[in-house]
Formats: C-alpha cells, structure tokens, sequence
C-alpha cells in the first residue's frame, strides 16, 4: 500500500536527545528536500512511552509519524529496529530514509538497507533533489581531497545516513501539526539475537566540541603530549575547545572525544586555530564550515594552510606559548 | 573454532603525493597498507584465537597487490588468506562487497563461528560493509566492539554505544566490527616474516571460482553510483605571515583585531587603545 504523495522518511533517533538533535537537524533538511520533490515529510518513532517525541518530531517538520509502541522497544535494539523498519518500507514504500550517523545509526542504516536491496550512502555533508527527482548524496570520499556526488538510480528506497551537525534544525514550532500512523508491533517478529547484559551511561562529557564557536585543534605538529597540552590552556583562555586531528588521539595526547574529522566530529566554530595539522581529507572535511581559520605549520605547502584565512609559517608550539601570553596580557580585565 | 577476518588495503593517506593541478591525491603512486581498523580486527581475533585454540582465516578483496595484507596477517599469526580478486569487482559498493564477501565465506570457510571486520576504514569510512556482511549471512552482529570473550557458545562483547557502555550477549555464529582504538597490534616476529613470505597459505580467487553471476558485483550489481567527484572549496585567499612567533602573533593581533574581538566576544586590544 505504498503512500499516494511520494515520502521522505527520518528515522527518529531519540536516545541523548538533549545531546543529539540529528533527527531534528534531518527533518529539517528533509523539509527542504520535500518541497523539490513535492514530497512529505515523515518520521519514524520506535519505542515505548515515546509521545514527547512524537510531538518535538511534528514540532519540528514531520507531517507524519508512523509509531510503533510496544513494551518489547523499550530499549534500543538493532535487530528488532531493522525488522520493523524493513516491514514498514516494504509496506509504505517511502522514497527516501534519512538516518542520523550515530553508532546506532551506523549500524542500523547499512542492515536495512541490504534487507530492502538497495543503496546507502555513509556520512554524507550535502543532499539535495537533481532534475531527474534522485536524491544527490554528497560525501567526503577516496582519501582525496574530494567530495563525491551519489545517488541511487533504480533502488527504492535511497538511503543516507547524515553525520550530526552538517544541517540546521528548524525552530520547534508549537502549532504545527502532524498524523500519528500507529502500527501494531508484529507478533511474528523474529526474536533480538543480541541479549542485553548490561547497560549504563558512560560519564557525561562537559565538552561540546560539536557547537563550539572557537575552537583550537591540534594535530602531530604540536610535537608531543606535553606541548599539546598548552593547547588547553588557550582554548581556556579564549572561551573555546579542545580538537584534535587522528595522530594526536593515536598518540594519546588528547581524549578520543577531541576527534575532529569526517567520521568523528564536524565542528563549525566561528574562530578555528589550527596548530601543526597537515590537513588530511580525514581531518579537513570535518572543518569545512569552520569561520574564520588561522592555521599554524612549519610547512607554508601544506594542505592545512591552503585552506586558512591566515596561514602561519612557523612552529606551532612556539606561536601556542606566543598567543597564550599575548591573550594573557591583552585579557586582563 | 573457526575465526575469519575480513580486512582491506587503503592508500597510505599521510603520504599521498598531492597534485594541485588536478587537486586530487595521486592514488596510483600511493603505498598501500593494512586499515588500521582491520588490523585490530585481526589483532583481536588473534588474541582470542590463541585462547580459544581456533584457526584465523584472514581474507581481503581487492586489487591483486592486496595480497600484501595477507602476508602481513599471516606474519602476525593468521593461518591462511583468501584473497578476492577480479577485474569485475572493480567498482563495488558496500552492497556488493558485502555480496561478494559472503559467498567466499560461505564456500571456504562456511562452518565459522566468528567474523571480526574493522568497524570502519580510513579511505571511504562507511563502515556499512560489516554490518552489511552480516545481513548477507543471516547472522548477528555488534559493531563498534572493543572487547570479546567466548564461552560456551556465545560471545561476550562490550562496547561504548552513543554514551552507554554496553555489555551484549551474542549466540554464534556472529559477526563484530572492532573499534580502533584498544589494543597495539603485535610486532611481526622474524620467524613470522619468514612463514609470510615462505610458502604461505594464500588463495587468489575470482567471481567465477565463487560461482557469482558478474552481473551482481562490481559497478553493475551495486546500488549506488557516482556522479562526479570535485574538490571541495578551493584554498582561500589566505594571509601568510613569517618570521619570529612573537612578531608574528603581534601582526595575527594587529591586523585581526576587531575580527578576532568580534569573533571571540572579547576585547583584545591592547589597553592604550582602549
């Protein structure tokens, strides 16, 4: 019984909502996208006791909730999520499903989409509607300084799974309304393979990296963990945050939270200091949206500096200890 | 017990020489080295392979040079390597690599009781094949695990999900992607380089040895396709300043003062100025 409007679908992913807005960031996007594609938008909410959720998804753009509530979804489950998404896209045969990149997501999105037999798209920084109606998948690829266009020709549905931060959520809009789709949890749904033993929150981590408007990453330039840590200092100073290129986490000379990256995190600071990072793809294309960018590297060639509004020829340690007194002096109230 | 490992080669990126005319990395002139995700893949199963008694079956596909991982797990401990190689792979997705996975498995080492994959590699970073694999196989899987234990019959993972430090249960057979970030992957032993590089127990295999229609792998039987391939956002009008730090970060302050003020929501100019 597919949907008379063609659908866009975004899979609700409500767990750390307070710290995760992926879904609503989707949903937002999802918005743009239906209105090239005449097209609506919808979200897909598994669990228990999920009403608050349901009414921030309409809130903010979904025009239709299909809801499956039952006590078994209580908790996260991969397999029992991938059974219930692959039964109701067989069913309403959405167009699109967006799915945010979380570790769920990452490992959700792929398994549904083999089930339905088609294309998925990892990560992507860009989607929008070509003149054909495809939905065009930007993701950073190939080790390249590049980013490939994909779409999905012939399979339905097109997948993508999007890293949080790329897209804007749109603001909660309390008089917007939505159906509620509500479907029975299947009885002859296949048992979760996977037994949950036990479960707990990891400590809260009081950094957000991600939303932070000045941020000072530092990469293997800064030459060892001791010099890296100066790093904290002028991002104290300056009201900012910790990032840190794959080397630098390698060499554990910061958390593996401080990842900035493609497949870590995306930042979009106003101000970005970056100190002794070459620029690989891996670590660049998480900083595209970044403002304002002052790279320090001992290599005018390298990629890091191309990129920067003011590129600084000289060792990174030594212009960190420089802007550290400087701001000193020029902070003193 | 029966281990497998599926791993791949990925261009060494830190050292890929970069050409600004075309702005892309020359791939072709890059070396190639075992994903670092993979070999912690490994590197686990061989921990736990030693424990458990069991063989490791390492195997990649790729280009036929991808035999040089194999060599390289073999030297590390690994039994014996399948390498897939075709000119019709070329071109797969995640889709038909999972595809294309799963019927070697299922022809050389069908009686596994656990496949281990990298959670994800540093070329493409989909991390969507071994999830996929596992589809493909009808079996279990958790990905992003760093550690395993094995007893009875079943598998015990742990990982850090989304800020939730899990502990899961899994019946074998299953399959885990392994995190990066654990264990330091042991030194190859010289006694090790020379099983590798001796007679080794590697398989080349191609689609026809492993009954696939053509037709389903490579560009053809994969679901997605590239459009085209550009280099984001060309290099900025940049600023370059030299010279001693100190000077430098006065001009940084001189020149930018009002931006960096605005930016950082504080007053930066010197106090004469104020």
């Amino acid at each position: 019984m597919p949907a008379q409007r063609p659908e866009i679908w975004v899979f609700g992913d409500y767990r750390n909502y307070f710290q995760n807005r992926v879904t609503l960031q989707l949903l937002s996007r999802a918005t743009d996208l239906a209105e090239k594609r005449g097209a609506l938008v919808c979200a897909t909410v598994f669990g228990w006791d999920t009403g608050e959720w349901v009414g921030e998804y309409i809130a903010h753009g979904a025009r239709k909730v299909y809801l499956v509530e039952d006590r078994r979804l209580g908790r996260y489950s991969c397999d029992l999520y991938v059974g219930l998404m692959e039964r109701l896209a067989r069913r309403y045969r959405p167009e699109i499903i967006l799915v945010g990149a979380t570790s769920f997501g990452r490992e959700f999105a792929p398994r549904v989409a083999k089930r339905l037999k088609t294309g998925l798209t990892a990560d992507c920084v860009g989607l929008d509607i070509d003149e054909n109606g495809l939905l065009v998948q930007t993701a950073p690829a190939f080790g390249g300084n590049l980013l490939t266009r994909i779409v999905t020709p012939q399979k339905r549905p097109q997948m993508a799974t999007v890293r949080p931060g790329v897209f804007r959520e749109i603001p909660h809009d309390h008089g917007a309304t939505g159906e509620i789709v509500r479907i029975d949890f299947p009885e002859d749904m296949p048992p979760d393979r996977v037994r949950l033993v036990s479960s707990e929150r990891t400590l809260p981590v009081p950094r957000h990296l991600g939303n932070a408007e000045i941020v000072v990453c530092g990469g293997r330039g800064m030459g060892s963990k001791g010099r890296f840590r100066n790093l904290y200092e002028l991002a104290r100073l300056l009201g900012g945050e910790v990032g840190a290129t794959r080397p630098a986490v390698y060499a554990r000379w910061a958390d593996e939270d401080a990842l900035v990256g493609q497949a870590d995190k995306h930042i979009r600071p106003k101000v970005l200091f970056s100190f002794g990072i070459s620029g690989a793809i891996q670590h660049t294309a998480g900083i595209v949206d970044a403002g304002f960018i002052i790279a320090v590297n001992k290599n005018p060639k390298a990629a890091m500096m191309k990129m920067a509004d003011v590129a600084i020829v000289a060792d990174a340690h030594q212009v960190c200890l420089a802007l550290i007194k400087e701001f000193k002096k020029r902070l003193r109230a | 017990m029966k281990f497998v490992v599926c791993m791949k080669q990925v261009p060494m990126a830190s050292e890929l020489p970069w050409d600004p005319k075309t702005r892309t990395l020359r791939r072709d002139l890059a070396e190639g080295m075992m994903n670092p995700a993979c070999k912690q893949a490994l590197e686990l199963a061989l921990g736990l392979g030693q424990k458990e008694g069991a063989q490791v079956t390492a195997i990649t596909m790729g280009p036929p040079m991808a035999e040089e991982i194999l060599r390289e797990a073999i030297a590390m401990g690994a039994h014996r390597g399948l390498l897939i190689t075709d000119p019709a792979l070329a071109g797969s997705d995640t889709y038909a690599t999972s595809f294309t996975l799963a019927r070697a498995i299922e022809i050389f080492c069908p009686d596994f009781d656990l496949i281990l994959t990298g959670c994800h590699t540093t070329d493409s970073e989909t991390a969507q094949v071994g999830p996929q694999l596992a589809e493909e196989l009808g079996i279990a899987s958790a990905a992003y695990v760093d550690e395993v234990t094995v007893e009875g019959g079943t598998a015990r993972l742990r990982r850090v999900s989304d800020g939730f430090l899990e502990t899961l249960e899994i019946d074998l057979p299953c399959l885990v992607t392994v995190n990066t970030t654990n264990r330091s992957p042991r030194y190859v032993p010289l006694s090790g380089l020379e099983d590798a590089f001796g007679e080794v127990n590697i398989l080349s295999v191609g689609v026809a040895d492993l009954g696939i229609d053509p037709a389903l792998v490579g560009a053809d039987g994969s679901p997605t396709r590239i459009v085209d391939v550009t280099a984001p956002r060309s290099g900025k009008e940049n600023v370059v300043l030299t010279g001693a730090p100190k000077k430098i970060v006065e001009e940084l302050l001189e020149r930018f003062e009002s931006r960096i003020s605005g930016l950082i929501r504080q007053d930066i100019r010197k106090s004469d100025a104020r």
